[in-house]
């Protein structure tokens, strides 16, 4: 117990102290400064534009830096599908898997190209080596990396004055990439590398099994099959691209994937290094790091206290693992709690923790099944996604999405001194209103209309494999993972489904794109606009009271708009496990 | 007009009765439709009713009478809502109504030519054209609003100012516009018509005050935007509450009659929705014209009481805004050898015909100070020399003495020209008191000058604490004046203006107001002469006086009736109390919605999961009695709120933050607490009165 807390409290002060320096450092790539690598990597990146076309100081509007975003996603998503496709007649192949499903690809292009890393496959049973390393690890890539530009974008929206123009997409996209995903993440591959965590183009090795197996049949199993590829490469954007994807199916749970503590510890620190230091950087660019300490503050605090409830409940275990005779109690060779679905190697703390952190974010590779959670240890992952993915959030996108949140809470509390809104000198009038509207609306339609379109259905009613309120749980998870692009599943739901292949789909497509145009449309907006000073009669939002009122919207919106769908799910499940 | 309209009170029957029948001709669904939330309610009311009917038939998801309660307290959401709006336009109209008394139809005395002279022939006002010239008379109301182009005439504007004294009206200058529906007392105009019938400034205030043509306000705009969407989230969250209790029964396989029924699932809509800033909106907006025009100021949209909110540079001119309108005599500043009592008495015969404030501030200081009294000027044979542009000074010949008071230069002049010098002394004295923002006057006898007297500019009592008070809402004062540096940063030192504008002619004027302007700044100002227009226009809130001309009145976006620059600080308070009434509702109403989950998610699911009943925290009676409870909890509150909307939140003048966590506490804590007794209470009384 006490480690735990102190293996929390280590982890979030690993993370406080990276905020500054990275966040500092990904302002100078963006303001393109001089940031160090630009020296090794200038070269590189002038000849990107070059072979590319692209004139680097050509500046666009919101509609034009909108269409090149939509037409490069696009073009990912056309060659992902055909690389599923047409795999099996493609090299890098050695286990001659065929070609993918084409609803399970349609899927599985949508769910990367949008950062959510839905996995309606097992990875190693369904994934070419090629399939995985030029589809799926680069879409982790640029999907992180588009994130990271309508990010820029906005907060180039708050910056200008009276601009008609928001940035370059290719430059923030190539510079996304070039100088911050990439020397990252071959800094995490090596590190994970050296925990053991796989790397091979190899076929896979059989092992002789030390004790035998004898199955139903009669058979008697002696070899076992290990799945290995090119993991360590691939899991370390997995993480810091808060994409989740895993290479196997059991994801940060498989011991090749994630095999020991530092490990795990490492690829829960890249989920959430980039989204924390990103709000650094939105101070910083924005002219006043107060705004970002703010930010950060209120959801390190929302972090903290849904981390709380986690352990709390996962610790406690159930009223039936006491009465089945359970030992519950944490000891040095035990962590006690509700140990279902989890690994004896990560324990109750490590696991809570890490399912906080990738639902927070919207990373959603998994080290536990979240699907085996106490009901109220499981609200938790659930509730956090369907925040909104502003805890901490997406690269990029959850600081956008916390911006929209903002904005909210910047008019209602602007009203309240007195004084038309204002965030950052910009005055908040009633286009930004309406398309922040739609951003806080849309996940939410998303979420719970597509849950009412499955469990109103035959075939959504039979994917659920559990009765009662757990079942309705499930689904609930899936539409609000995939909607707010987690990709995390609650497990227990089979989804590889037409019926859930393609409305999954449609959710995870609503919930990238429509909120990205709706938040370029506001940063278009916002820089058009003139500044306004600030004075004593303007809002701060940059103090305690600023982040009091936005922890109160976040959590007030996701609790008024989620609350009866928890009560039919988590909540009564709750009630009832303990007897009321 | 004020005193009538301050003396309503707030529930008066004459107001509250047509307010009643009044809900019930807003239910037009047209009318409803620009207000989406309380569409929402409508379309729930004339849902339920139909639910109703149903049930009567015995075909109904729940019983008859249960419905039927529900039903009728939807029906009451939406008639609070009109009522409240009603009830804010039957204030304004109230007003208009006393003005509207001054436009009843004249006939006017139309002249061919635009000479007194020229032929007349009666007409009505409300066929007299743009450019028409007539002539009124002594008695005579004025037809229409335009233009004195000859004439002289005092002019009884009560109607319209409120103000009993009647004013001078005539050509040129900027005492020149005239309005329809005042009557000239005593001499005559010849008047240009500058308005046509059904555009007059008294047509325009009569719309204002009444809310007919109120246009929503661009942060109104936004609001309602917001609050469409929450609208629609709660529309969401409780249309798909129907497939996931369909889903729950089926899992927990009981009867499809536990689903939860439509009523339940309307009511729901209609407690989570933000319906009391909803039906409050436009009252708010409505009542924040009015307590304008209560402050006898009339807005000409109200677009520009919300730009007052939001003002952060204030242009105030000195004379009458920030200094009393006269200069006092607050000191006597001898030369030497010469005697205090000798200069005083001099400064006093100088000053004893002279009729202007200064003049008689001078007699009276010496009557203080030296127990001189004043005399007679006829019986002591003395000739008045009255000030004249040309020679600037005035004084007495008595005897053989010459006495003269002045401004330096000019006395010097006098001195000289008899042979005698200004001492250095006085000369000291008098720049001594320029620097300390005070007007020298020197005093001469002949070739000797005597002394200088310290005319002052005497600050309004409290207006430097009103500065503060300002300073700390993070508005800028900046005073405008005509006075030379040194004495303007004086007076505004003593003043606690922020920066001041001295020498200002109407051109810096308007390049200050685009300065701050282009910093992004928003500037308001007041103004009443015609040179003043462009700054007007420029201003984002331009308050002209009344007793201005017509083409500041034209520039301006409001306009003072008691032409107290003063005013202006009132009508900041004013705007920003509009804004933070609509965010405090706004507030109250989310806030609001957490113990109305309480009351009705267990009451809505328990029969399928009787475990939710632990949610059940107000213990309330029955699932039928605590539905109805949040239902009528959230009609009525819209009652109780209806003063507060039309009086605004309670305002004082303090810092931002400050200023939230007093609102936050009230507005959002206390949205949270309240509805949990409400509710709590409600469902008592249901029970006691067997209802349920």
């Amino acid at each position: 117990m006490t480690y735990g807390i102190i293996q929390i409290v280590l982890f979030l002060s690993v993370v406080l102290l990276l905020v500054k320096p990275l966040g500092w450092y990904m302002t100078r790539v963006y303001e393109n400064k001089p940031c160090g690598l630009d020296r090794i990597l200038g070269p590189v990146e002038r000849a990107i534009y070059r072979l590319c076309g692209v004139n680097p100081a050509n500046e666009m509007g919101w509609k034009r830096y909108t269409v090149a975003m939509l037409a490069f996603n696009a073009a990912g998503f056309i060659v992902l599908y055909a690389l599923m496709r047409l795999q099996g007649f493609l090299p890098l192949n050695p286990q001659h898997f065929p070609a993918v499903p084409s609803d399970m690809a349609f899927n599985t292009a949508v769910s990367f190209i949008t950062n959510t890393n839905w996995q309606a496959y097992g990875g190693e049973t369904t994934m070419s080596y090629l399939t995985q390393m030029l589809g799926l690890a680069v879409q982790n890539f640029v999907s992180a990396a588009s994130g990271m530009a309508v990010l820029v974008a906005l907060i180039r929206g708050f910056v200008r004055r009276n601009s008609q123009t928001i940035g370059n997409f290719w430059v923030d996209l190539t510079r996304s990439l070039l100088y911050i995903l990439i020397p990252l993440s071959l800094i995490i591959a090596i590190l994970l590398a050296s925990q053991g965590v796989v790397q091979t183009f190899k076929a896979y090795p059989t092992a002789t099994l030390v004790e035998p197996i004898t199955m139903a049949d009669g058979n008697s199993v002696t070899e076992q099959t290990i799945a290995v590829g090119p993991t360590a490469s691939q899991i370390a954007i997995k993480h810091l691209g808060t994409n989740g994807g895993g290479f196997f199916n059991a994801n940060s749970a498989h011991p090749l994937e994630n095999p020991t503590p530092l490990s795990n510890f490492l690829e829960m620190l890249a989920i959430i290094l980039i989204p924390g230091a990103l709000c650094y950087t939105f101070g910083k660019m924005a002219g006043d790091t107060k705004q970002g300490w703010a930010i950060l503050a209120s959801m390190v605090i929302i972090f903290i206290c849904l981390l709380a409830l986690c352990c709390w409940s996962e610790q406690k275990g159930t009223p039936q693992l006491i009465s089945a005779g359970a030992d519950l109690q944490a000891s040095s060779t035990q962590s006690g709690g509700n140990m279902e679905g989890k690994e004896v190697r990560f324990g109750i703390f490590n696991s809570a923790l890490f399912a906080t952190t990738t639902t927070g974010t919207s990373c959603g590779a998994v080290n536990s099944m979240h699907d085996s959670y106490t009901p109220l240890g499981g609200m938790v992952p659930m509730w956090l996604i369907q925040l909104g993915e502003v805890i901490f959030g997406g690269v990029g996108s959850g600081l956008y999405g916390m911006l929209a949140f903002a904005i909210l809470t910047v008019f209602i509390a602007g009203l309240m001194v007195g004084r038309t809104p204002e965030y950052l000198g910009k005055k908040i009038e009633s286009y930004e209103m309406k398309m922040a509207s739609l951003v806080i609306l849309l996940p939410i339609f998303l979420a719970l209309v597509g849950t009412a379109v499955a469990v109103a259905t035959k075939a959504g009613q039979a994917g659920a494999f559990n009765p009662g309120p757990h079942g309705f749980s499930e689904i609930l998870y899936g539409y609000s993972s995939a909607t707010n692009n987690n990709g995390s599943a609650f497990g227990g739901l089979s989804c590889n489904t037409p019926f859930y292949n393609y409305t999954l789909a449609i959710a995870m497509l609503g919930g990238r794109y429509l909120f990205k145009i709706l938040m370029l449309a506001i940063a278009g907006s916002l820089a058009a606009k003139k500044y306004v000073p600030a004075s004593a009669g303007t809002l701060s939002t940059s103090d305690s009271m600023f982040v009091i009122l936005l922890i109160s919207v976040v959590i007030v919106v996701g609790a008024l708009s989620f609350i009866p769908a928890l009560a039919l799910g988590p909540i009564v499940e709750h009630l009832m496990m303990i007897g009321r | 007009m004020s005193s009538i309209a301050k003396g309503k009170k707030m529930f008066d029957w004459a107001i509250v009765r047509p307010a009643i029948l009044d809900s019930f001709c807003k239910l037009s669904p047209r009318r409803q439709f620009r207000n989406p939330v309380m569409f929402v309610v409508l379309v729930g009311s004339i849902l339920t009713s139909l639910l109703f009917v149903q049930a009567l038939l015995g075909k109904g998801e729940a019983g008859p009478w249960f419905i039927l309660g529900i039903s009728f307290w939807l029906w009451f959401t939406v008639l609070f809502a009109n009522f409240a709006e009603a009830m804010a336009e039957g204030h304004g109209r109230a007003q208009a109504d006393s003005l509207r008394k001054a436009r009843k139809d004249l006939v006017a005395k139309k002249l061919s030519n635009p000479r007194r002279d020229s032929s007349l022939e009666m007409v009505l006002a409300s066929l007299l054209k743009k450019g028409d010239v007539v002539l009124v008379e002594a008695g005579d109301y004025i037809p229409i609003d335009g233009e004195v182009i000859e004439g002289v005439a005092s002019v009884d504007e009560s109607a319209v100012t409120g103000e009993s004294a009647p004013v001078i009206r005539e050509s040129g200058g900027d005492r020149s516009a005239v309005t329809g529906g005042t009557r000239v007392i005593s001499d005559w105009l010849v008047i240009r018509v500058t308005a046509e019938s059904g555009n007059t400034f008294l047509d325009r205030m009569i719309a204002m005050v009444e809310g007919a043509k109120r246009q929503k306000t661009p942060n109104e705009i936004a609001l309602t935007i917001l609050l469409a969407a929450l609208t629609i989230v709660f529309l969401v969250v409780c249309a798909t509450l129907l497939p996931f209790s369909y889903y729950s029964v089926l899992q927990a396989h009981q009867d499809q009659s536990r689903v939860v029924t439509i009523t339940v699932l309307v009511a729901l809509l209609v407690c989570l929705a933000p319906t009391t800033i909803g039906a409050l909106l436009s009252a708010i907006g409505i009542a924040g014209m009015s307590r304008l025009s209560q402050a006898n100021v009339v807005a000409m949209s109200g677009r520009a009481v919300e730009a007052a909110g939001d003002v952060d540079v204030l242009l105030l001119d000195k004379t009458g805004t920030i200094t009393l309108g006269n200069r006092q005599a607050t000191e006597f500043i001898a030369a030497d050898g010469v005697s205090m009592e000798d200069l005083a008495d001099a400064a006093q015969l100088a000053s004893l015909a002279d009729e202007t404030p200064e003049g008689r501030s001078i007699v009276v200081l010496a009557k203080q100070q030296y127990n001189l009294r004043g005399r007679d000027i006829e019986k002591l044979g003395a000739k008045f020399i009255p000030f004249s542009a040309q020679t600037r000074m005035s004084g007495v010949d008595l005897d053989n003495r010459h006495i003269r008071k002045g401004a330096v230069d000019a006395i010097e002049q006098f001195v000289k020209s008899r042979g005698g010098v200004i001492p250095d002394k006085v000369r000291l004295a008098s720049q001594n008191v320029a620097k300390n923002g005070g007007t020298p006057l020197v005093v001469a006898d002949g070739a000797k000058a005597l002394g200088v007297i310290h005319l002052k500019d005497i600050v309004k009592g409290g207006i430097k604490e009103r500065f503060g008070d300002l300073r700390r809402m993070g508005i800028k004062t900046v005073m405008i004046t005509g006075d030379n540096p040194m004495t303007a940063a004086a007076i505004a030192a003593e003043a606690g203006v922020d920066d001041f504008l001295a020498e200002a002619t109407p051109e810096a004027k308007l390049e200050l107001i685009r300065r701050y302007q282009a910093h992004g700044h928003l500037v308001a100002m007041t103004g009443d002469g015609t040179n003043d227009a462009p700054a007007l226009a420029q201003a984002d809130v331009a308050v002209a006086m009344n007793t201005g001309t017509q083409a500041a009145k034209e520039a301006g976006n409001m306009v003072d009736l008691d032409s107290n620059p003063t005013k202006l600080l009132d009508i900041v308070q004013i705007g920003k109390q509009t804004l933070m009434t609509r965010g405090a509702l706004t507030t109250f109403s989310i806030a609001n919605d957490v113990a109305k989950y309480f009351a009705i998610i267990p009451a809505a699911f328990a029969l399928t999961y009787p475990s939710l009943n632990t949610l059940n925290v107000m213990a309330l009676a029955t699932p039928n009695s605590a539905i109805l409870s949040a239902v009528i909890f959230n009609a009525i509150i819209i009652v109780f709120l209806i003063p507060l909307a039309l009086k605004g939140v309670k305002y004082r003048p303090m810092p931002a933050t400050q200023l939230l966590r007093k609102n936050l506490l009230i507005y959002g804590v206390g949205g949270l607490i309240v509805p949990f007794i409400g509710i709590k209470l409600i469902d008592m009384l249901l029970v006691v009165l067997h209802l349920v």
